[in-house]
């Protein structure tokens, strides 16, 4: 469906500093995205996933159309929008012809015009060929309204609507012209933390529904998890990691994916030994056996990324003895209502843990940390 | 089947590509020949007509302009007069500004009446209402006093009382600059230097005064560009004595026959520099000054500092101010405006009063011609300048196109340039070019449209910075062109603006005087000439009872601007 075959795009400056600098600083160049590859199938919930200043947004907007990359190329569908290669003689198609849809982080709503207008405005501006006739505009306005439950407010000045009602005319308004590829640019980091959720699911239902491929780029991990087909984890221009949100969560492949993704504890060790996906790592606190697909020799130097959740924290030690139990004394704890985090000294480490409520430990107490193999995961060192 | 699209893609893109231009282009591109036009050929021209003789290069222009033993007194009388002035409109509109913004000063609404004087009043009918007020023979304030002090004690034929009108005349602007300054400065810079145990005169020198330096440097800067510029004072009020400034000299040498354009240009260039060094260094000062920029956008209501028994004295000061600058000259234009000569207010005076000097003006052709130049004038460089400014602010602020900075520079050029300077060069254009517009109202149209040139840029610009880019790029992805995007989402959202400024550069253009006197002809006269030629001819009731009606049609045109929301009074001239 959309297709990105090494996208790269420098900053401005930078690119022109390159052209009058003899000579080759591609080292010096600082690049917004650098050289990406992506494939987005149909139907699919794609997330770009970062830090800002990552390059998710540039790459969003470069399929838009509204930012002209330096090389690469983009396809969507069977249509060429973007391609600069060596030799061939460079395509890019205008932002307005792409016929795609977006919503971006304001919503862009024009203050100027009602909420009926605003809709009706991506039919209205067809080149008059292809432009629909005025009472097929109004029924297809009404009908993307009424899905987006705008319908009742159509007459409405579109600046009186609330920031959720606003949120869904900019969808509306994207999806009117029914495009191959839906882009969202950070839709609901403007609105506070309650509507944010709720509207979450919202935004899922109707993609599922509309069965519309969409390109999503967020900051917000939870909004990613809960949303995506698959995220692609950005970091200074570059994919760090592309998968479905459960492996991202679970088999971070760095440790910038592991920190950026959740909260992460963070213990270095080297690997002593193996039997089959079973390791076993000596870290300075101890020995921990953990299961792997990455299938590490003895000798590696690693990074063992343990999940708050994944440390079981008990009084009291198992009473047949099992593997990666340590003890440790509870330093403090925090109520969060529907968890409790304690934060625990072993050693010169502190393991931070997260437990059902029921589970509250006084600070100073001695306690037992037992450590699921099968959720601890190896990120190699760097 | 895809082989077969694909290749009718690319036919039909290869075609798109054989290059056709595109409105946008099309568009663009003129606005910016304009643009460089109106700003680069008049200083060309000028620079050559000064430079250039019938015989080559020359610097005869310079020896017979400087060579003559008066030139220290010109530069000196120059300077003297705008850093007197300056010096004098700081002083008077920071004092009220700190007390309007910080203190429970009475009478806060006069305050804002004052500060749209120089709007409504042109800068020439002020100078004349001060001659009215304060000339040696028939000033009514001497008049008034003169059984105390003897006669023509106070006499505004001299530099003192040339610094007096334009100093008085700059105060509002000074009062806006720094009222800007003042509350855009978060009170709780002061309120924990008090904590810390400074008196309230500590607090103000050592933390209020340093904070608004950036603004009362730049203030000064801009003011003693403005009187250097000034035409008005110096040509009304100084040319009796003798007291020659660059700009009235300027005027003296064009007026001798056969008039020396060399010279004139000299005088030009010489008058074009300092103002330029002025605008750099006010450039410089601003630019430094954002490292402490003490706007924290955090909306606080300052408590005001209480006078105590200092209040009345203050609010005294206040209604004195008032009276001065608003009152007394409005007062005795409308005064002079209903007598048959001119004389002191009396029983006798009063009772001559009537409205004959009115039904003369309705009767004079040049009168009804002026007033209607001025508004085709007003109205038509208003609506060009907005226009191209809105396609100029466009360029500068969204588009990529290169070189885009440029026509924003360029679009300021004109700021530097003094309007009698500006005559000066446009008539050394248009006096050389085949093209005939000397000596019709069109060659005034370019010199206005070139003066208020960085005005329609400062409105239009900072409109366009209102408009969030996503608002135009939403307008793209949804298909638009770019003439759709332009017409149907940025036109409209910048309309306030556009509007504001439309209204800004009307009011400006109403009282030109500088460059028209160098550029009118006879039968083409505006409504700021006639009153010049007026004074002239020594008219003072009728230029008075003309200056009320401009004035009368220049506070109808501020307060639809203001009605419109518009914050005319925050932009200076």
């Amino acid at each position: 469906m959309l297709s990105i075959d090494h996208l790269v795009k420098s900053f401005d400056g930078e690119r022109r500093r390159r052209r009058t600098a003899k000579g080759d600083d591609a080292q010096a160049r600082v690049f917004a995205v650098n050289d990406i590859s992506i494939e987005v199938q149909d139907g699919e919930l794609f997330t770009l996933l970062g830090p800002s200043g990552c390059g998710k947004t540039t790459t969003l907007r470069s399929i838009a159309g509204l930012e002209r990359p330096d090389s690469g190329a983009i396809n969507v569908g069977d249509r060429t929008f973007f391609e600069s290669r060596p030799g061939k003689r460079s395509i890019n198609i205008p932002a307005n012809q792409r016929g795609l849809g977006m919503v971006f982080q304001s919503y862009a709503i024009w203050p100027h015009m009602s909420v009926f207008d605003n809709v009706a405005f991506p039919l209205q501006v067809r080149p008059r060929s292809q432009r629909p006739a005025k009472h097929v505009i109004a029924e297809r306005v009404t009908r993307v309204l009424e899905t987006m439950e705008l319908a009742k407010l159509a007459d409405r000045d579109a600046t009186k609507l609330s920031g959720g009602q606003q949120q869904r005319l900019a969808l509306a308004r994207a999806i009117v012209i029914e495009p191959q590829l839906l882009l969202l640019d950070e839709p609901l980091s403007n609105l506070d933390a309650k509507l944010r959720e709720s509207l979450r699911y919202e935004l899922k239902r109707l993609q599922r529904e509309l069965g519309i491929t969409s390109v999503y780029v967020t900051h917000d991990q939870i909004e990613a998890l809960a949303l995506s087909t698959h995220i692609a984890v950005m970091n200074e221009g570059n994919i760090i990691q592309l998968g479905k949100p459960r492996d991202i969560y679970g088999n971070p492949n760095s440790r910038f994916v592991a920190e950026f993704i959740g909260t992460s504890n963070f213990i270095s060790g080297v690997v002593r030994g193996r039997e089959g996906e079973r390791h076993t790592v000596e870290t300075t606190d101890g020995q921990l056996v953990l299961d792997s697909a990455a299938a590490l020799p003895a000798g590696t130097e690693v990074i063992v990324s343990i999940r708050p959740e994944a440390v079981e924290v008990s009084r009291d030690a198992h009473p047949n003895g099992v593997a990666n139990e340590w003890s440790g004394k509870v330093l403090t704890r925090a109520f969060l209502g529907d968890a409790v985090d304690h934060v625990v000294g072993v050693g010169k480490n502190e393991l931070r843990t997260r437990s059902n409520p029921e589970t509250s430990i006084e600070p100073g107490t001695t306690v037992f940390l037992r450590l699921d193999p099968a959720k601890l995961s190896l990120v190699p060192v760097g | 089947m895809t082989t077969v699209t694909e290749r009718l893609a690319r036919g039909k893109s290869a075609g798109r590509r054989r290059w056709v231009p595109t409105p946008k282009f099309l568009i663009s591109g003129a606005v910016a020949v304009v643009i460089g036009y109106l700003a680069i050929v008049p200083l060309y021209y000028l620079l050559w007509g000064t430079f250039f003789d019938d015989r080559g290069f020359s610097l005869d222009g310079f020896s017979r302009a400087y060579g003559n033993s008066r030139i220290g007194e010109l530069v000196t009388n120059s300077l003297w007069f705008a850093v007197g002035a300056a010096a004098l409109s700081l002083t008077i509109g920071t004092a009220l500004a700190y007390l309007n913004v910080r203190t429970d000063v009475p009478f806060k609404g006069l305050f804002f009446a004052a500060s749209i004087i120089p709007l409504i009043i042109p800068g020439i009918l002020y100078t004349v209402a001060w001659i009215l007020l304060a000339s040696p023979d028939i000033g009514l304030l001497n008049s008034l006093i003169e059984p105390v002090l003897g006669p023509g004690f106070f006499n505004v034929f001299t530099v003192w009382g040339m610094i007096w009108v334009e100093g008085l005349h700059l105060s509002p602007i000074v009062f806006l600059l720094m009222v800007a300054a003042f509350r855009s400065m978060d009170p709780s810079l002061e309120e924990s230097a008090l904590m810390s145990g400074a008196s309230r005169w500590q607090v103000f020198r050592r933390v209020t005064v340093p904070l608004v330096r950036p603004a009362i440097v730049a203030s000064i800067l801009i003011m003693v560009v403005r009187s250097l510029e000034s035409f008005e004072v110096p040509a009304l009020l100084g040319l009796q004595n003798g007291i020659y400034v660059f700009t009235s000299r300027i005027y003296f040498v064009l007026r001798t026959y056969p008039p020396d354009l060399a010279a004139a240009g000299a005088l030009a260039v010489g008058l074009l520099v300092f103002a330029m060094i002025g605008v750099a260094l006010s450039n410089l000062v601003g630019k430094s000054g954002k490292s402490f920029q003490t706007i924290t956008g955090k909306g606080f209501r300052p408590r005001p500092m209480e006078l105590g028994k200092w209040r009345p004295v203050m609010g005294g000061m206040v209604i004195l101010y008032f009276f001065f600058t608003v009152l007394a000259p409005l007062a005795v234009l409308l005064y002079t405006s209903m007598l048959g000569f001119y004389r002191a207010p009396s029983v006798e005076a009063f009772q001559s009063m009537n409205f004959d000097n009115y039904r003369e003006l309705a009767g004079m052709n040049k009168a009804v011609t002026a007033l209607k130049n001025s508004l085709i004038l007003g109205v038509g460089t208003a609506t060009l300048v907005m226009g191209i400014m809105a396609i100029a602010a466009w360029m500068v602020v969204r588009s990529k196109i290169p070189g885009r900075q440029i026509i924003d520079q360029l679009a300021f050029v004109p700021l530097v340039i003094p309007g009698l300077v500006l005559g000066l060069a446009l008539s050394f254009v248009y006096l050389r070019s085949p093209i005939p517009i000397y000596g019709t109202l069109f060659i005034l149209l370019i010199a206005y449209c070139t003066r208020y040139l960085p005005y329609g840029m400062r409105y239009a610009v900072t409109s366009m910075h209102q408009i969030s880019s996503e608002l135009e790029e939403s307008a793209q992805v949804s298909g638009a062109s770019w003439w759709q995007t332009f017409r149907r989402v940025l036109l409209p959202l910048l309309s306030p603006g556009l509007v504001a400024g439309w209204i800004y550069i009307l009011v400006v253009s109403f009282r030109e005087l500088s460059s028209s006197i160098l550029l009118y002809s006879p039968g083409n006269e505006v409504l700021s000439i006639l009153i010049f030629e007026q004074f002239e001819n020594g008219q003072f009731t009728v230029l008075s009872a003309l200056g009320v009606v401009m004035v009368l049609t220049l506070v109808i045109l501020v307060a639809i601007a203001y009605k419109l929301g518009a914050k005319v009074g925050l932009r200076e001239d």
